[in-house]
């Protein structure tokens, strides 16, 4: 089955402005509908930068960046709104916020200037609450929340926006092992189930290579693989990429890295 | 029924403002009283009228600049004002509206110079940038206000500062129809980006990712704000308070949603300026107090029992 290409970034290169190299050269990433695809990379390889040539927050100087077969530059934010839902790596809450209030912030893209929020988009609000398991926190102040919590009320909100595409950068951050597990199981199943195509930035090597169907591995802003765990995720380019000694074991099928010590530190 | 109580609060602070005054109106002839008539009543829809732009600004502007106490003084506007109002009496500019006017002016020079200045980072306004550039601006013009004064005839420019702190006294039909035909662009742009401010309190990146054109939405309120302030100041000189307290009693009473919030203020705020300002006229009758005096008498109080209110909860 032919899967639905939604992000179609082609050969981007982008340089901030003032900055002596560039942020990325020449990378390229595809991302179709049901896939979960991850950007993996040490802090500063470009991740992040990725993400805003991808969604026409910054213009690319050379290569172009695509979302349902039109140029990222030429959606205007709203419509954007209506297609790709992200969850960033921060937010503020300058004032106090109740879960069902902020998840309803996801429907703006779909309202009318005057208009009142329509039953549809109550209904839509309830689905993205009961799809992220938080139902029952709907009434509970954003402050009161567990980091887990936290992240699945965002991804909650994403989801009210009725996306094709979504982004999660580092949606784990700083979650235990139960909760990261909780939101990957989720992030995995709406693509699988819900159909959802899935941009996924993060630096857990493992995570990313146990759920994602394709990584691409980032290093300087550079391209250093992209195609299946397995594939990408061999010793030898996880070792120049994260410039770390590792050893990869195979679990279930899919490479998993282990950290290996400094030798002079063992005895 | 929040709403049905503040109409109430406004329909009463109307009626007072009517009623009450220095000069006794016996009731029966309220209707037909030429004090009521030419005096009263187009002060009083003044007071509201400037009184809710205040706290309309108020409220756009804490959103705007992502700070809670921000108030709409702080945005040199009433500095901008003074320094029009004290040049325009040195230069012996006489017509009853060449006051208003020139703090008028004086008002949009430092929105301009603020707007600017806000611009310096590059081509993004930059809301910390604006606070800052609004209390250099504003101390700039003070600074030079106070050189005109200090430099010329005592007489005359004390009529300057007894006109710019003078509040509400120059009411007239004429300023009330004035504000009427001006205020209603700036405020239907205000309302209008209720919800693009919800988002905005996330942040400028997550605002964008739900929808909103930030820079175009950052650039609308502050515009917006700016020209309901400058014209309250112009009318009414400088009236402190009104623009902090009741964006954040409001909040207190319906949430931090801009949508029921901003008209919640502006009603708020008309109604408080009623009530302070017939306070001023009748408080040490036949004198007047400077309404600002009592904004902040009355909205301290009242302030500190929401916010006991508030943090019982």
């Amino acid at each position: 089955m032919d899967r639905e290409l939604i992000l179609d970034v082609r050969d981007v290169s982008y340089r901030y402005p003032g900055a002596v190299s560039d942020a990325l050269a020449g990378v390229s990433l595809a991302v179709a509908a049901g896939e979960v695809h991850a950007v993996l990379g040490p802090n500063g390889s470009g991740k992040t930068t990725l993400v805003r040539v991808a969604l026409g927050l910054a213009p690319p100087a050379a290569g172009r960046a695509a979302i349902l077969g039109r140029p990222a530059a030429a959606w205007s934010r709203r419509d954007l709104a209506r297609v790709v839902g992200v969850v960033t790596q921060r937010e503020d809450h300058l004032f106090p916020q109740r879960v069902r209030e902020t998840v309803l912030l996801g429907r703006y893209a779909r309202l009318s200037l005057w208009g009142a929020e329509r039953a549809e988009d109550h209904a839509a609000v309830e689905r993205a609450l009961a799809r992220c398991d938080v139902s029952a926190l709907a009434h509970r102040w954003i402050w009161t929340l567990s980091g887990g919590e936290y992240q699945r009320v965002r991804l909650a909100r994403a989801l009210a926006q009725e996306p094709r595409l979504l982004v999660l950068d580092e949606p784990t951050a700083s979650l235990d092992v139960r909760h990261e597990m909780q939101l990957f199981e989720l992030v995995r199943a709406l693509a699988d189930r819900d159909g959802l195509a899935v941009l996924l930035i993060t630096h857990h090597v493992n995570l990313a290579a146990r759920f994602a169907d394709r990584v691409l591995l980032l290093a300087d802003g550079r391209p250093a693989g992209d195609g299946a765990p397995a594939d990408v995720l061999t010793r030898e380019t996880v070792e120049r990429v994260f410039a770390w000694p590792v050893s990869i074991a195979s679990f279930e099928g899919r490479p998993q890295m282990i950290p290996l010590r400094k030798k002079e530190d063992r005895t | 029924m929040r709403w049905l109580g503040l109409v109430v609060v406004v329909a009463c602070a109307l009626a007072l403002a009517v009623v009450l005054g220095p000069a006794h109106v016996p009731l029966a002839d309220l209707a037909t009283s030429d004090v009521v008539r030419s005096l009263r009543l187009p002060r009083a829809l003044l007071a509201f009228l400037v009184g809710g732009s205040l706290a309309l600004a108020g409220a756009g502007l804490q959103a705007l600049v992502r700070n809670p106490l921000a108030d709409p003084s702080l945005l040199g506007l009433s500095g901008g004002a003074g320094l029009g109002a004290v040049l325009a009496i040195a230069l012996h500019v006489s017509s009853p509206w060449a006051l208003p006017l020139a703090a008028f002016a004086g008002a949009l020079g430092a929105m301009a110079l603020v707007y600017r200045l806000g611009l310096v980072g590059g081509a993004e306004l930059d809301p910390r940038v604006l606070i800052l550039a609004g209390v250099a601006v504003g101390a700039f013009t003070a600074a030079v206000t106070t050189a005109l004064v200090s430099l010329s005839d005592a007489a005359e420019l004390r009529n300057a500062f007894l006109w710019l702190w003078g509040g509400l006294s120059g009411a007239s039909w004429d300023s009330v129809l004035l504000l009427c035909v001006y205020a209603p662009l700036p405020i239907a742009v205000l309302l209008a980006a209720a919800r693009p401010l919800d988002l905005l309190a996330l942040g400028e990146e997550p605002a964008r990712h739900l929808g909103a054109d930030v820079e175009s939405v950052k650039r609308r309120v502050y515009v917006a704000a700016s020209l309901l302030t400058a014209a309250a100041v112009a009318v009414s000189g400088v009236i402190g308070f009104v623009g902090l307290v009741i964006p954040h009693a409001m909040r207190l009473l319906w949430g931090h949603r801009h949508r029921p919030l901003l008209p919640a203020a502006f009603l708020g705020g008309g109604a408080l300026l009623l009530l302070s300002d017939t306070v001023a006229r009748v408080a040490v009758a036949p004198r007047e107090l400077q309404v600002g005096i009592v904004t902040a008498l009355i909205g301290v109080p009242v302030f500190v029992l929401l916010l006991r209110r508030w943090t019982a909860n």
